[in-house]
């Protein structure tokens, strides 16, 4: 779990509040970490299940229709098991979710969630990782370049361009994706999607302008967070010596300022994966991919909780588990850093 | 769209635009705030109906125009003038007007129809027209219904911030102050309410709740909460060990009574500033679950379901179905986001440099 949530970004360069601790409570942190962990997900899965219970329609009602007979609803309630109490059907739900069943979609043509899942969720995980990919791509040396320049010209309009960009949603850039790339130029087909089995070249070649969309956004906030941190470190003692030495400016950038500058954005990382995952459901729908968000929002158009439920749980523990993992690597990654938890 | 010639910012090198400032001859603001103008009206008027020729050379003249009032603005009132945050505020006071008194106003028809039967569709903005900014496809006016989605909106954001800042604020507090117990437990309950994606939670909400705007506010509050609770959290702590605090508890006055009347005020600026970038985190969340078609229905107007009119080839054609309601979303969003990060820089000690 994050500890420290900056969810907009802040011009002044944020410090993370550094925390020692003596080596031998670092282990008592990761146990409470884990404790929590299984207490955070515990609490997710619950309020997951109790979504029905928010339902205003009986959902044996919604799949029997109008006109349904008395016999018939009894047998239905009884097959969904809506009769026993909520309690015992959630640790039933648990139960099948931890031996990998999530039940079976209440809409024609009852798939099971678990395999639709399965078919859904490396063409998601593809995407937001070709988008994150990309993203620091483009945002490491636009952050150098900019940090380089600082107060500059160029550096001022980096700022403003990429502050504009955090203001537009996910949507509006990739219909203007679209617009421009596939329609007008016509370099990109769009809606059309190709497994990873159909050959790498070809796949990429589909997921490049869904990935393009999600990377700008995030483009955006990683050139300020580098930026900032950035600006900082070039202002060390170390720099300056490695430019006494003689070094390039790319040197110096590249092999000595990238490093101690980066923890920031690690930490970053971890909380943008929820926007992540949040635009990459949305660029999946415009673009008509079958991922996670396409599932998902199909599910939800059709009252079909069952698949949201069992959705939500997966892309949930991803997230959790992610964040957990990066939380912990950022205290091995800088020496200086033995954090534990707050 | 002007705001991008110069974000807000600007004060990370005062000491360059200081210069420039007073190193640029004095006729240099008017002039080009003058063709800015000159260059805008040519647009409106004299190249009416060609499309992205008309819209690309007003947005020109707009730039320059900003950029003459930068200069105007700096040379009049000192270095610090910041026009960026003044057109945010400007804008924002504007927007909300219109969209309080939009039922007053002489706008065209916004969600009726049967009304619009005989209007033209997909009418291209000519703001000299009946329908300033263009119909849609069914000839609905597309200025009452940026509107009218403004209405839908920014209710929905506002009253969700609000939802969120009380209780996200009551629990923060008592979590910060009481530590311990109180706040292992607010703290997995945060960390949970976190552990699902934003858009993710709204989509499992939308599944199972009627797409009202009150149950559409009560999803987007619960998505505000966590951060909330973390910031009055953060700022309680923070105030908890001062001296006015511990004044307080020597003279015998009760928790409660610290928590509302030393703690509270204090942490209601960080909090409210917070808040402000929190609604243009809601307004994109509303959009974007409207977008999907699981928030406000059409023919209700929102700015969400209005852009996602624009999908397929429709934005090809008529660009103005996605441009007019995705302008305004910018601009507010853009606001909103410009304004809470001064009032954060400015009253939430954990953004600034400490």
């Amino acid at each position: 779990m994050s500890t420290t949530v900056e969810p907009a970004p802040a011009p002044a360069p944020p410090r993370p509040k550094l925390r020692r601790r003596r080596t031998d409570g670092r282990l008592r942190g990761i146990l409470g970490r884990l404790v929590e962990l299984v207490l955070v997900l515990l609490v997710v899965s619950f309020g997951t299940f109790a979504l029905v219970s928010l339902m205003d329609v009986d959902p044996a009602v919604s799949i029997l229709g109008e006109g349904y007979a008395a016999e018939d609803y009894e047998k239905v309630r009884e097959e969904l098991g809506l009769n026993d109490p909520m309690i015992v059907r959630y640790f039933d739900w648990l139960g099948g979710a931890l031996t990998g069943d999530l039940g079976q979609s209440v809409v024609p043509p009852y798939h099971d969630v678990v395999d639709r899942i399965l078919a859904a969720l490396p063409v998601s995980v593809e995407l937001a990782a070709l988008g994150m990919g990309m993203a620091l791509l483009f945002s490491i040396p636009l952050a150098m370049w900019s940090a380089y320049h600082a107060g500059g010209r160029i550096d001022r309009f980096v700022s403003a361009g990429t502050f504009a960009v955090l203001s537009l949603p996910s949507f509006l850039v990739g219909l203007l994706v679209i617009l421009v790339f596939s329609n007008t130029l016509g370099w990109f087909p769009r809606a059309e999607w190709s497994r990873l089995s159909e050959g790498l070249g070809d796949n990429l070649y589909h997921a490049f302008l869904p990935a393009l969309t999600i990377a700008l956004a995030e483009t955006a906030m990683f050139t300020r967070i580098l930026r900032n941190d950035l600006i900082g470190t070039l202002q060390e003692d170390f720099i300056l010596a490695a430019k006494a030495k003689g070094m390039g400016t790319v040197h110096v950038l590249f092999s000595d300022a990238l490093r101690p500058s980066s923890f920031s954005l690690i930490t970053l990382m971890g909380i943008s994966l929820g926007r992540l995952i949040g635009s990459t459901v949305i660029v999946e729908y415009l673009f008509a991919l079958p991922g996670m968000g396409t599932l998902v929002i199909g599910a939800a158009n059709t009252g079909d909780y069952v698949t949201v439920q069992g959705t939500v749980l997966v892309i949930a523990v991803i997230y959790v588990v992610t964040n957990a993992l990066i939380d912990l690597s950022y205290g091995y990654l800088d020496p200086r850093v033995r954090r534990s938890h707050v | 769209m002007s705001e991008q010639a110069s974000g807000p910012v600007v004060d990370a090198a005062p000491a360059v635009t200081l210069d420039e400032a007073t190193r640029a001859p004095a006729w240099r603001g008017p002039l080009l705030a003058v063709v800015g103008i000159a260059v805008t009206v040519v647009a409106v008027v004299a190249m009416a109906g060609q499309g992205w020729a008309q819209a690309g050379v007003a947005l020109v003249g707009l730039v320059v125009l900003y950029l003459g009032a930068v200069e105007i603005g700096r040379r009049r009132f000192g270095p610090a003038f910041d026009l960026t945050t003044w057109l945010c505020l400007i804008w924002l006071v504007v927007l909300i007007g219109a969209a309080i008194a939009a039922p007053i106003l002489p706008i065209g028809e916004h969600e009726n129809l049967a009304a619009t039967m005989m209007d033209p569709a997909m009418a291209r903005p000519d703001l000299l027209s009946d329908n300033p900014l263009g119909t849609n496809n069914f000839g609905l006016d597309l200025l009452a219904r940026v509107l009218y989605g403004a209405r839908a909106s920014l209710v929905v954001a506002l009253g969700a911030v609000l939802i969120g800042m009380v209780v996200g604020g009551a629990i923060g507090i008592l979590a910060g102050y009481r530590r311990k117990t109180t706040d292992r437990v607010v703290g997995i309950l945060a960390n949970s309410l976190l552990a699902v994606p934003p858009l993710i939670l709204l989509i499992a909400l939308a599944t199972v709740l009627d797409p009202s705007l009150r149950n559409i506010a009560f999803a987007l509050s619960l998505m505000a909460l966590p951060s909330m609770i973390r910031v009055a959290r953060a700022s309680t702590m923070s105030f908890a060990q001062r001296e006015f605090v511990l004044a307080g508890r020597a003279m015998g006055a009760s928790s409660i009574r610290i928590m509302v009347r030393e703690l509270l005020p204090n942490v209601l600026l960080p909090l409210a500033s917070y808040a402000m970038v929190m609604v243009s985190v809601l307004i994109v969340a509303e959009a974007s679950l409207s977008f999907l078609g699981l928030g406000i229905q059409a023919p209700a107007p929102s700015w969400g379901n209005m852009i996602s009119e624009g999908q397929g080839r429709v934005f090809e054609q008529h660009p103005h179905i996605v441009m007019v309601p995705g302008t305004v979303l910018f601009l507010t969003v853009f606001a909103f986001n410009a304004l809470g990060e001064r009032a954060r820089a400015r009253f939430d000690p954990r953004a600034g440099k400490l």
